[in-house]
């Protein structure tokens, strides 16, 4: 009985209110430089050739918040909405695809 | 790491996009075997913190910096199948609502991270296993290596898919090692953080760690994978 220190639901709680924290408050912090692959396209000189995606219009682009000025609140939004909708959609596609308990062990259960 | 529109001309981003198809198809037959009650919720966690864990680029000098990708993360987390999931969910969701990558892009980007980072990492995690203590404390420093691999493998066979279809014409040798060179520096960052953070789940709770699995505990000898907590059962 060494393995959990702490419940499930309590792990899983944690995770996700540090991976909104991260995303939220965090990320106003992060480095603004171009990342490794825009910094070498600028260095060798392909950097032009990228063109603006179809979704470039979209409110959360760029992890900003359309209508909202000030970047600390725009990104933040950005990020809790990023962080939502992906665990939403992977939680809901992970849960679909789980191996469902076998009904006669559930029933034991109760 | 995120490639844009453009970059690549369309028969190879096409190329990439059946790739990518391939890889999440398989993926999502293969993920059932990782994935129950116990483990399924743990897998949105883990995507959900990956979104956020590429959000916070670290500065790796001379006016560059580098981000989570969080391949060998994931993997080691919640096995290879369905680390290759979330990495693709989270690609999605900053292709279609943050315009980060670009939406032709999208296989190229879900092969790169999705399928080379997550499987590259995991390979890597799975070797260093073999000459590491088999106990659950090998487990982050294995999942650090992973990652340190996992990064320029990727930046590697995105060279290569520059090599195959870049729009633009530059010398390839040039873009080989600087892609290399940059994304060694964010592979030691990529290594930390994961190392730091397969630290803190295996320190809390072993059990939901997928490549813990079969190893026994770093003091006591005996590991219950199935412990779970009462409070969570009565909860």
């Amino acid at each position: 009985m060494t393995s959990p220190r702490i419940s499930k639901r309590a792990f899983l709680l944690v995770g996700l209110l540090t991976a909104l924290l991260i995303a939220g408050v965090g990320s106003y912090y992060a480095s603004g430089h171009p990342d490794g692959l825009e910094y070498v396209a600028e260095r060798t000189g392909f950097i032009d050739s990228a063109q603006d995606g179809a979704a470039a219009d979209s409110p959360f682009a760029d992890y900003g918040t359309k209508g909202v000025e000030d970047p600390r609140v725009g990104g933040g939004i950005a990020g809790v909405v990023g962080v939502l909708a992906t665990l939403l959609l992977a939680g809901g596609l992970f849960m679909l695809l789980r191996r469902k308990p076998d009904p006669a062990a559930l029933s034991e259960t109760k | 790491m995120h490639v844009p529109d453009g970059f690549l001309d369309a028969p190879t981003s096409i190329a990439t996009g059946l790739v990518a198809a391939a890889g999440v198809g398989i993926a999502l037959r293969k993920a059932r075997a990782e994935l129950d009650d116990r483990t399924a919720p743990m897998a949105g966690l883990v995507a959900a913190f990956v979104f956020a864990g590429q959000m916070m680029n670290f500065p790796v000098g001379a006016g560059t910096s580098g981000h989570l990708l969080g391949g060998a993360l994931a993997a080691v987390l919640v096995g290879p199948w369905t680390g290759a999931l979330c990495l693709s969910v989270v690609l999605m969701v900053q292709a279609l609502f943050m315009a980060d990558g670009g939406l032709t892009a999208l296989g190229t980007n879900i092969t790169l991270m999705g399928l080379v980072g997550v499987f590259v990492g995991y390979a890597a995690f799975r070797l260093a296993l073999l000459v590491l203590p088999r106990n659950v404390s090998s487990v982050p420093v294995a999942g650090a290596i992973g990652a340190l691999v996992s990064v320029p493998a990727a930046a590697a066979v995105f060279t290569a898919l520059f090599a195959a279809g870049g729009t633009a014409d530059v010398p390839l040798g040039t873009v080989l090692t600087a892609m290399l060179g940059w994304h060694t520096v964010i592979g030691a960052g990529e290594a930390a953080v994961t190392g730091l953070v397969i630290g803190a789940v295996v320190a809390s709770r072993p059990d939901l760690v997928y490549g813990a699995r079969g190893l026994a505990a770093a003091k006591a000898p005996l590991v219950l994978p199935d412990a779970e907590p009462v409070r969570g059962g009565l909860a």
